[in-house]
């Protein structure tokens, strides 16, 4: 700032208005600082919170109760492992439907896909992504979860599949929509240097634009995966919400209970202040930390493999 | 006591008089009422509160839940008017209460009764108490160890928070007994309303369920209940609700500190009566008054 005020008067041309404009620059400056650290400053209070709430679970449950697996919060059965296999088979079903499908989608869109078909497509799945989850979720019971049942002949449709496949759609929309974004920035120069190597078109899509566009991809992933774990109530619809082990293979086509519809479906009720609310925020903290650890972790891979291709274009 | 209390209601009445003179100068004093307790009656309590005010608007009610026990306690204290309970007073609760005093006055102001649903192909009926606590616990897995086609059971149950799970749980899984401790089967399914498992009853033949009795759609099967093996099946309905031959129904009551008086009494005498009466039908409840019934 100091040194961009200097540099006129260095030139000795003193300007009536400079001073003002350098006044709004300061407050501009300011105010765009402080959005950057607010973000900053809500998730740390928010997590301050969480802990605040959450930690005397440790207190009022003994651990190896918190950790058991029976969930029956009102007869005191706090074990929360059920709803962490839910959570987790559930968001990995997610994940496998909707990564395939929106990278493939994206690659489409950005490489293959005519212009006009381009300009359709793009906003038409991002309208998909701005479906209320509720409208998904009727859908879902209405619809998918009857038709779940008859085609693999389940004793019910209201699975961790069904709230999978409901997931993945929520996720798609995310996936495709910042997939496609990083997919185009790739310069095309890339591409022109791939095919005139004689690549064909596959090959340059997926040796050369895919990888040059890693970061974004795995960003939209990510992204992708925040909706899946987050999303709370097509899931609490869908899924049963039946708090059982869920680590066979067969759990996918039963019914589970993940960790954000127990938080919806029992928060409202709950005593404040007793057990049963500390622990609803202790799996709350859980949620937080999972999500945490998922961003780092990728945040690295992706930090790494820049540096790698740095290093290799020095 | 009887010519305070005929002054009180005459004074009430006087009151009421002016109102309907004069409504638009609330110049007599505003009547307050404490109401609190059972969250199985909270919604049905304030149905009546919001009602009651627009009639008497001099009448202030203020309604809370928490739960049976914290109405009586709040009762037995002297901090409120009117005790919400989906029980009968504990006999430890009850001398407590002679302890600070206060003699607990009964109402029975509503029923409630769970019918058991099921897919309208299904071939089964009928089933005792006993068959749907050993299904409900996991005992029973399949609808051919009740007599019925060879199909899995798919049991669905409101959520854990609801006063109908935990009615269901004490009255039909643990069958009324205090010391029996049986638990949901873990793979019950959790719904979170009742649309959800009407919906899910509807489409599935595999499925059972459950629900306030005013909440069934008539394109559903409901399961006549009998308490015991060689005793009557019964289906539910106001009347057999009323007359106490279904099994899975109980009173709800209202509890006041001594024989209620003044706009109290006032307000249980309304309660009592037809108008009133009309509103627990709409919120899926078992009227008392047989006139009010479908």
């Amino acid at each position: 700032m100091n040194g961009a005020a200097a540099t006129p008067t260095a030139k000795g041309q003193p300007a009536r208005p400079r001073p003002r404009r350098d006044w709004g620059e300061a407050i501009i400056t300011r105010l765009i600082q402080l959005s950057g650290y607010s973000a900053v400053v809500f998730v740390g209070l928010i997590f301050f919170f969480l802990v605040r709430e959450g930690l005397p679970a440790l207190v009022d449950v003994p651990f190896r109760d918190l950790f058991g697996t029976r969930w029956y919060p009102i007869e005191g059965y706090f074990g929360v492992v059920p709803l962490l296999t839910g959570s987790l088979v559930v968001t990995v079903g997610a994940m496998a439907i909707a990564v395939p499908f929106g990278i493939g989608t994206a690659m489409f869109i950005s490489e293959i896909a005519p212009r006009w078909a381009r300009e359709v497509l793009k906003p038409l799945v991002e309208l998909l992504g701005g479906l209320p989850s509720v409208v998904l979720g009727f859908l879902g019971i209405l619809v998918l979860s009857p038709y779940l049942r008859q085609i693999l002949d389940l004793p019910t449709g209201l699975t961790a599949l069904a709230g999978s496949l409901l997931l993945g759609g929520i996720a798609v929309p995310t996936i495709v929509s910042i997939a496609e974004d990083a997919l185009d920035a790739v310069p095309r120069s890339y591409r022109d240097a791939a095919l005139a190597l004689g690549a064909t078109p596959w090959q340059t899509m997926w040796g050369v634009t895919l990888p040059a566009a890693r970061s974004g991809v795995l960003t939209a992933v990510l992204l992708g995966m925040g909706r899946a774990v987050g999303e709370t109530m097509a899931v609490m619809m869908v899924t049963g919400n039946a708090p059982v082990l869920a680590v066979r293979l067969a759990s996918i086509v039963s019914p589970v209970r993940t960790m954000t519809a127990t938080i919806a479906a029992e928060m409202g009720e709950v005593a404040s202040g007793s057990p049963h609310y500390h622990v609803l925020f202790f799996i709350g903290m859980l949620l937080f930390v999972i999500s945490l650890l998922v961003n780092v972790i990728a945040s690295a891979v992706v930090f790494r493999q820049r540096s790698r291709a740095e290093r290799v274009l020095s | 006591m009887r010519t305070v209390r005929s002054l009180v209601l005459i004074s009430v009445l006087l009151a009421g008089c002016r109102s309907a003179s004069a409504p638009a100068a609330p110049v007599h004093p505003v009547e307050f009422i404490e109401n609190r307790g059972s969250d199985t009656l909270v919604n049905l309590a304030l149905a009546w509160a919001e009602l009651y005010q627009q009639e008497q608007p001099e009448v202030r009610i203020s309604v809370s839940g928490g739960g049976s026990g914290v109405g009586l306690t709040a009762l037995i204290n002297g901090t409120v008017d009117i005790a919400n309970a989906s029980r009968q007073i504990k006999p430890e609760e009850a001398e407590q209460a002679q302890a600070h005093g206060i003699h607990p006055t009964e109402f029975v102001v509503a029923r409630d009764a769970i019918a058991v649903i099921v897919h309208p192909a299904n071939p089964i009926g009928r089933m005792t108490l006993q068959q749907l606590s050993d299904i409900y616990s996991g005992q029973i897995k399949n609808w051919s160890e009740v007599g019925g086609e060879d199909r899995p059971i798919v049991r669905l149950s409101r959520e854990t928070n609801s006063g109908t799970h935990v009615y269901f749980l004490e009255t039909v899984v643990r069958l009324g007994q205090s010391g029996n401790h049986t638990l949901f089967s873990t793979d019950t399914l959790l719904l979170p309303s009742s649309e959800g498992i009407v919906s899910e009853v509807r489409q599935n033949p595999n499925a059972i369920g459950y629900d306030g009795l005013g909440y069934v759609p008539a394109d559903l099967k409901v399961i006549a209940v009998s308490r015991g093996e060689g005793e009557a099946y019964v289906l539910p309905s106001a009347a057999t609700v009323n007359d106490r031959s279904y099994p899975i129904a109980r009173d709800l009551y209202m509890y006041t500190a001594g024989e209620p008086t003044g706009v109290v009494n006032a307000y249980l005498e309304w309660i009592l009566g037809q108008e009133a009466q009309q509103v627990v039908r709409k919120l899926g409840f078992v009227p008392i008054l047989t006139g009010a019934q479908p």
